[in-house]
């Protein structure tokens, strides 16, 4: 199991985290307001096509047989990468590759990067351990650079400052951007145009100047060892064309067999996460070309868990995921804590999942993730890779019950009671008898761990006089 | 046709109301209704809290007490769609660690029979109109088990909208959940009282006169946060509607006959049924 990221160290758990972030009146009107427009959006847009379900379902089988057979594509995608004048580096956990990435940029003789949005850079950490090394990575992701500038955590997978909103970029524009390079525009006002002129002015300097340029990847051919990244800004295009050493890295699960593989994924993946027909970027690139890009291409292709991960027969599934995130913008949890309460880089139900199998259930946060759902359901419905969310949740809350630890002694010892009661129908007879006839005295807020925390916010039910057991022994 | 109730534990212990509306709706129709008494709770909320192993003598236990019955009914969308899509994944799982088919048969057993009661009424009697009069609002809270799982579709709908006198209004974010999650309630029960009150924020604002489920344990939840903030929309099973006629009418403004001197669960004259709570988290 690795370290998870520097970032959320030391964060409390979810339950904890989330008491605050429902009761921050201006994250829960943003949060709303964002994600049910990006979830009515997607709708729309899957509605669109006819056979979306057959679209849901190769998805899932493609992804479920390459991680089957992992280790052969990995194989054929380094060998592919290797012809094609790329150079691979294996990574077991995040140490490593931050270690590979920092020596490969030094061996440029740089101190400056520019990168693409990855979440696995964000997974390893990767900004922090270069900062370490007197390297400055430069997000150039519009939503990574309000993030980056704010000194903020991101708070979700594909619009990481979805918790701001425009007025708060433009104060952060105003104050931050000179530490970073380009002063923002005088007289910058709120309106969106003006915000994304100026990141465009300000992030220009990054892109010329950069002679190093570090991304992930969205999915990665097997057959020719090609990377494939899709965005919507053009920033990654400028990353990955301009600079002399491109260095991707990516997790071992990101590798899809075939070019023709991604006939369903480019369709999928844009209309689940920007409710967008196609993307406007997606670039294609497969080692290096003399005259055209990078002259260096390296590609670190990271574990941190996953290898484990895969070992779980429920849980591997969560590896399917291709980070649209359309399972944040549909959580009901999701949408009133906001992404930081999880204390997680992948925030939101796959989040609650993925994060406590790369990073182990040991943490409070990690044992306290797959509990963040009400199991709804709604994940589930709208995963473009059909991941069972739900399962899977339910699937680590019995590792995370069977580990023991705070708490849940307690509760296997009621759990084991409970199911001797539910197990001997004439002790529940009895015992409901017990509860009607004592039902007047027993208070409406009620102390102890669990009764405690529904009567603080909820009435309880009045009791009735007799069971429907009852009724109907006397009626029937 | 023989037909076995499965009330639930929850129903059975507390919302006796929605056992006996099902029994009588059934009755009404036709139906002879049997009440086998070894049942007691499908599991659910063990299994989802991470109990899988201390839940399956439960399974034998379901499958045992309905063996022979045509058709077992349960007026919980969440309780029937526990023994059709969990049962067979448990059963699976089991047998996936080598400890036979026992589980697997018990739940193959039990999975064809299984109805939530608004699938029995539709699929099974083909019926929509059940000759219920309910002269009163309603607006109508899919569960999510229901929504999601069983895919019970427009079927609570289709049966209200054919109750006489009914008016159903519609409920704005159906489909979003209530927030009650089982034990959520309790492990997050910030988050979860948050979406409770976003939830009877839309359905106070419908200014409906009744909060109708087809699952009491969403209504508990609800119910619980209606009462908290003294708002008078009642929370009523959908059985209890179905279950109304002219000649045996619901007054959801008189208690449940089966909780009585239960003076807070009357709507009182003096709080309009449109004002939405207030509260501290949202």
């Amino acid at each position: 199991m690795s370290a998870p990221s520097e970032t959320f160290l030391g964060f409390p758990a979810f339950p904890e985290a989330a008491h605050d972030a429902v009761r921050d009146r201006e994250l829960r009107r943003t949060m709303r307001h964002a994600t049910h427009t990006i979830r009515d959006k997607r709708a729309r847009a899957v509605a669109e096509l006819a056979d979306w379900d057959e679209l849901r379902t190769a998805g899932a089988q493609l992804k479920e047989r390459t991680l089957r057979h992992l280790p052969h594509y990995l194989e054929q995608l380094e060998e592919a990468v290797t012809r094609a004048g790329g150079t691979v580096h294996w990574a077991a956990d995040a140490a490593e590759a931050n270690r590979i990435v920092a020596e490969l940029v030094r061996e440029t003789g740089e101190q400056e990067v520019v990168k693409v949005k990855s979440m696995a850079t964000q997974e390893i950490g990767l900004n922090e351990a270069l900062a370490a090394e007197d390297i400055t990575a430069y997000e150039t992701d519009l939503a990574e650079l309000i993030v980056q500038l704010g000194r903020d955590r991101p708070s979700h997978i594909l619009v990481p400052a979805i918790h701001r909103d425009r007025r708060q970029i433009q104060e952060i524009f105003r104050e931050r951007m000179a530490d970073w390079g380009r002063t923002a525009p005088e007289n910058l006002t709120d309106d969106p145009v003006q915000l994304a002129e100026a990141a465009r002015l300000h992030l220009r300097e990054k892109f010329l100047n950069a002679r190093v340029a570090v991304s992930g990847a969205n999915f990665m051919i097997a057959e020719t060892g090609t990377m494939v990244v899709v965005e919507s800004e053009g920033n990654g295009r400028m990353c990955l064309t301009l600079p002399d050493t491109l260095i991707t890295v990516a997790g071992i699960e990101k590798v899809v067999p075939t070019w023709r593989d991604l006939e369903v994924f480019l369709q999928t993946l844009p209309r689940s996460s920007t409710a967008e027909r196609m993307n406007p970027y997606t670039s294609t690139w497969t080692g290096t070309t003399d005259g055209d890009g990078p002259r260096a291409f390296h590609l670190v292709l990271l574990d941190n868990g996953r290898t484990d991960t895969l070992a779980d027969q429920v849980g591997r599934q969560a590896l399917r995921c291709i980070r649209c995130s359309a399972c944040l913008n549909v959580c009901p949890v999701y949408e009133r804590t906001g992404g930081h309460a999880y204390g997680s880089v992948y925030p939101g139900p796959i989040g609650a999942v993925l994060t406590p199998q790369l990073h182990g259930i040991q943490s409070e946060v990690g044992a306290s993730l797959p509990y963040a759902s009400s199991l709804c359901g709604a994940c589930y419905d709208v995963c473009p890779v059909a991941i069972d969310i739900p399962e899977v949740l339910v699937h680590l809350r019995e590792r995370i019950a069977e580990q023991g630890g705070k708490g849940h002694r307690l509760e296997k010892a009621a759990v084991n009671a409970a199911g001797w009661v539910l197990n001997h129908p004439r002790a529940l007879e009895v015992g409901e008898r017990l509860a009607s006839l004592t039902r007047r005295l027993q208070p409406k807020r009620l102390p102890g761990p669990g009764a405690a925390q529904w009567t603080r916010s909820r009435d309880l039910p009045e009791l009735p006089a007799r069971s429907f057991r009852a009724w109907w022994k006397e009626n029937r | 046709m023989r037909i076995a109730l499965f009330v639930t534990c929850v129903n059975d212990a507390a919302f006796p109301s929605a056992g006996i509306a099902t029994v009588r709706l059934l009755e009404r129709l036709g139906c002879q209704v049997d009440f086998p008494p070894a049942q007691t709770c499908c599991g659910q909320p063990q299994y989802n809290t991470g109990y899988r192993k201390a839940t399956e003598p439960l399974v034998h236990r379901m499958a045992e007490a309905f063996d022979g019955y045509d058709h077992i009914v349960a007026p919980s969308g969440s309780c029937a769609a526990m023994v059709r899509d969990n049962y067979p994944r448990m059963g699976r799982r089991a047998a996936a660690e080598g400890r036979g088919e026992a589980l697997n048969r018990a739940a193959e057993a039990l999975v064809p029979r299984m109805y939530e009661l608004t699938e029995f009424l539709v699929d099974v009697l083909g019926r929509t109109e059940v000759g219920a009069y309910f002269p009163h609002s309603v607006t109508y809270h899919p569960s999510c088990h229901g929504l999601r799982l069983l895919r019970l579709g427009d079927r609570p709908h289709r049966l209200l909208e054919a109750v006489e006198g009914l008016e159903l209004r519609e409920l704005p974010n159906a489909e979003e959940c209530c927030g009650f999650g089982g034990t959520f309630a309790v492990k997050n029960a910030d988050v979860s009282t948050a979406m409770g009150i976003d939830k009877v924020k839309s359905a106070v604002g419908t200014g409906a006169e009744v909060l109708c489920g087809a699952d009491n344990s969403c209504l508990m939840h609800l119910g619980g946060i209606l009462r908290r903030h003294d708002q008078p929309q009642r929370p009523l099973h959908l059985a209890e509607i179905l279950a109304a006629t002219r000649e045996e009418p619901l007054d959801p403004y008189v208690p449940d006959p089966y909780v009585p001197a239960e003076p807070t669960r009357t709507p009182r004259a003096d709080t309009r049924p449109d004002q939405p709570p207030r509260s501290s988290t949202a």
